[in-house]
């Protein structure tokens, strides 16, 4: 029969690497929704009433579509992982029921105000309906990450026996809930989120640019509002990032051993561009040891020690079970070269700005249409980095993922609801691909006769199609 | 520090577990009277015409994200609150819980979706999607309940009495704020849809109960009790007040006491229970609780952010209140 653990594990996998596109929409649109808004309400360019009208269309779609992929996570962890739920849910459940009556309840409240209650709310009112959407979101990685941080670097908690069952017991709430990860998992994320919209509007813009004449100054405004926010997130983002692998390797050194595709504890290690195993049945294991690979000597040993090319990191073999090595190994490297590749593309762009051939040199338009989801792709491969790189543990070093799924489950149960994601899934992002394509095609909202008169009946009929 | 130490004591000597048990149960039923018409206005949209249709998603529109909000706020505080209790009670329902959460991922994407296209048969397969999702969502929770209460898993007859129960309820919080909302035709029809909807309600529960009292033992004793007999004439009140509500046109009071049936619903699913929470386990209230470092931060939390919520929806309801104005379609 098929193993209930390993269908829970890609079930769950399946569910959140969809679910979590939704939220990085969300969380990233947030801050230019609220700086459209603000231009709109108090500006005299009315392209920005037409960008926040156009944006928050998209945004709405992808909301519900977070909201119902999220209430999957929230449920799989009673459902699929019954044995983590019983034994860290006494540490584990708060901030998750936090996040739902702090964050949630406040983004899906005001965002009923932000998109249907503009005739009946006043300017300030409207602006501080859309500030309250977007603080709901980012509460919301808050507390998500607040959890998650504890599974990475478990402390401030005691193995206690409660009606005979082992559970997690919370001792000092301050070294749980305020992990060190945090910060730099906060951080990580939010700026990721941010630079994937960007990356994505721009994207966009330079293609709608080419097709859309009559919209010219709508999408030139989206273009450079894009440029302005890559050009200070992508930057961040690898300097960052680089402070937060070191984080890794100081607190989960075997995360780290896996990224780099260290076995034994050497010193001088090299920083492999790629490598590949020297046999064919390597490449049927992912935790196989002879490679073959190309890099810069020293240049792991030089990230995790933060500048000493000679310093010694240790192996895999030190540690008790190791994660598929070719998974984080490959995860890791696509996510930094796209890293790299942003900034590249932030510098290109902010260059021909600069130079007034913005609009003109067509090779970096290709460049940025082709990179329009590559931020997606990048949060993608970085969250299996600090997921797949933690296992075989659940909770690192304290419960194992095979401990952590629930007894009752059986595999024929497990293989029918996974099927069912499968298909349901697909379904889902194929018609959300051809909603948000459509909403795009329709292309921004027509500007109101008169200024600062909010186009009502006939208008908004109009702007959702239904009217033509 | 002793209530916030590794050797904390429950915050101001309170029950704590009680405390929450108490409120678990309460954002259930908050879910249930609140998204209980969103579901309910999903279930009659099946027999409005096209026009109407777009009212009755208008009505919902600013709201129903909001209200599902409930569920997964209740979830969080089982989870939180009672972690033994959530996952064996999630894991044994497992096919049950995957369907309501495909039911519900179906009703939240429809009306999202079936405005992108003036096309006959993309708004017909939404709109199917749309009934479908807000009727089995509502039947398939009620089912969950009814699994919880007399710790079965799978699906008996007892699952499916309460799922109709809950879906009867639904209807009839639907009918009676569409009454509230919509213009004067549609408001008389929501009405008497109310109406029927009430009685048929109140039909419904009095068999099931009669069958439970019958057929499942476990429960005579409490069905029997003062408590759940005070339930029973508590929800007949109800019941009543709702029919005369409707008939004389006075939406918020009908809305008032089809919403304080979900409560009185509830309240009998907690009498059913205590002072077990989990009857498949015999987990009681106070075995299944978390420690007490963890609830006083919790109950800290929750003292601080539900005024905050109870005046965030306030504040959604006031900006959103009367009827639908003429250009607000969905």
């Amino acid at each position: 029969m098929v193993d209930p653990v390993f269908v829970s594990r890609l079930q769950f996998a399946l569910t959140t690497i969809v679910h979590i596109v939704f939220p990085v929409v969300s969380m990233g649109l947030a801050p230019f929704l609220v700086y459209f808004t603000y231009k709109d309400l108090w500006g005299a360019d009315p392209v920005y009433g037409q960008l926040r009208r156009f944006w928050s269309k998209i945004f709405a779609v992808s909301f519900v579509v977070g909201t119902v992929t999220g209430l999957v996570l929230e449920f799989e962890f009673g459902t699929n992982f019954a044995g983590f739920a019983a034994f860290a849910g006494p540490l584990f459940g708060g901030p998750l029921a936090v996040e739902g009556m702090m964050a949630f309840f406040l983004e899906a409240t005001f965002l009923g105000v932000f998109l249907f209650g503009r005739e009946r709310v006043g300017r300030v009112g409207y602006f501080a309906a859309a500030v309250l959407v977007a603080l709901g979101s980012w509460l919301s990685a808050i507390w998500i990450l607040v959890a998650n941080s504890w599974m990475q670097n478990p402390q401030g908690f005691v193995i206690a026996s409660q009606n005979g069952h082992r559970v997690v017991q919370l001792v000092d709430p301050v070294a749980a809930y305020l992990n060190p990860r945090f910060p730099w998992m906060f951080f990580h994320m939010q700026n990721a989120a941010v630079l994937s919209v960007a990356l994505g509007m721009a994207g966009l813009a330079v293609y709608r640019l080419d097709v859309d004449v009559e919209h010219e100054t709508f999408w030139k405004t989206s273009l450079k509002v894009a440029l302005v926010v890559l050009m200070i997130t992508a930057p961040l983002q690898v300097v960052q990032g680089d402070g937060y692998a070191r984080h890794v390797y100081n607190t989960q050194p075997e995360k780290f051993a896996a990224m780099e595709a260290v076995y034994n504890t050497e010193s001088y290690v090299p920083e492999y561009i790629f490598a590949f195993p020297t046999s064919l049945d390597g490449f049927r294991n992912p935790r196989t040891k002879d490679l073959f690979g190309l890099g810069i000597p020293g240049g792991a040993s030089w990230l995790a020690s933060g500048g000493d090319s000679h310093a010694t990191i240790q192996g895999l073999t030190e540690f008790q079970g190791t994660p598929p090595v070719a998974i984080v190994f490959w995860s890791f490297r696509l996510m930094v070269g796209m890293g790299f590749w942003f900034v590249l593309l932030a510098f290109w762009a902010g260059y021909r700005w600069r130079t007034g051939e913005l609009y003109e040199d067509q090779l970096l338009h290709r460049a940025l249409r082709y990179s329009a989801v590559l931020g997606f792709v990048a949060v993608e491969t970085g969250w299996i980095v600090t997921e797949v790189g933690r296992q075989p543990w659940v909770v690192q070093g304290v419960m194992r993922t095979s401990n952590a799924v629930s007894p009752s489950l059986t595999g024929t149960e497990a293989v029918f609801t996974l099927s069912g994601f499968i298909v349901g899934y697909v379904a889902l992002l194929v018609v959300y691909i051809y909603v948000v394509s459509r909403i795009v095609r329709e292309g921004p909202p027509d500007l109101p006769t008169e200024r600062g008169d909010e186009p009502t009946g006939d208008d908004a009929v109009a702007a959702d199609g239904s009217g033509r | 520090m002793s209530y916030f130490g590794p050797d904390a004591t429950p915050l101001f000597a309170l029950p704590l577990a009680e405390v929450w048990f108490v409120a678990t149960l309460a954002f259930l039923a908050t879910f249930l009277f609140l998204d209980g018409f969103d579901f309910g206005i999903g279930i009659l949209y099946a027999g409005r015409s096209d026009a109407e249709r777009e009212t009755l998603l208008a009505v919902i529109g600013p709201f129903w994200d909001g209200n599902e909000v409930w569920l997964v706020v209740f979830g969080g505080a089982l989870f939180a609150a009672f972690p033994p209790v959530y996952a064996a009670l999630f894991s044994r329902n497992y096919l049950l819980l995957f369907g309501v959460l495909f039911a519900l991922g179906l009703r939240g994407i429809a009306p999202e979706f079936r405005e992108q296209r003036d096309d006959d048969r993309w708004r017909r397969i939404w709109d199917a999607s749309f009934v479908l999702g807000s009727a089995g969502a509502p039947f398939l929770l009620g089912a969950f309940a009814a699994n919880w209460v007399l710790g079965r898993s799978g699906f008996g007859i007892p699952s499916f009495a309460v799922g109709l129960t809950v879906v009867l309820l639904c209807v009839t919080e639907g009918a009676v704020f569409l009454a509230m909302k919509a213009d004067e035709t549609l408001g008389a029809d929501a009405r008497r849809l109310a109406v029927r909807g009430a009685l048929a309600y109140l039909v419904w529960v009095v068999i099931t109960l009669a069958y439970l009292y019958a057929f499942v033992p476990a429960t005579r004793a409490t069905l029997s009790s003062i408590g759940a007999v005070a339930a029973v004439v508590l929800a007949l009140i109800l019941v009543a007040v709702t029919v005369f509500a409707a008939r004389h046109g006075s939406d918020h009071v009908a809305l008032a006491a089809a919403g304080g049936q979900s409560y009185v619903l509830v309240i009998l699913i907690g009498l059913l229970l205590y002072p077990v929470v989990d009857p498949a386990s015999g987990l009681t209230v106070s075995e299944a609780f978390v420690p007490p470092l963890v609830a006083n931060l919790m109950t800290v939390a929750g003292i601080v952010l539900i005024p905050v919520i109870v005046f965030n929806l306030a504040v959604l309801y006031r900006v959103f209140a009367g009827p639908i104005r003429g250009g607000e379609t969905y």
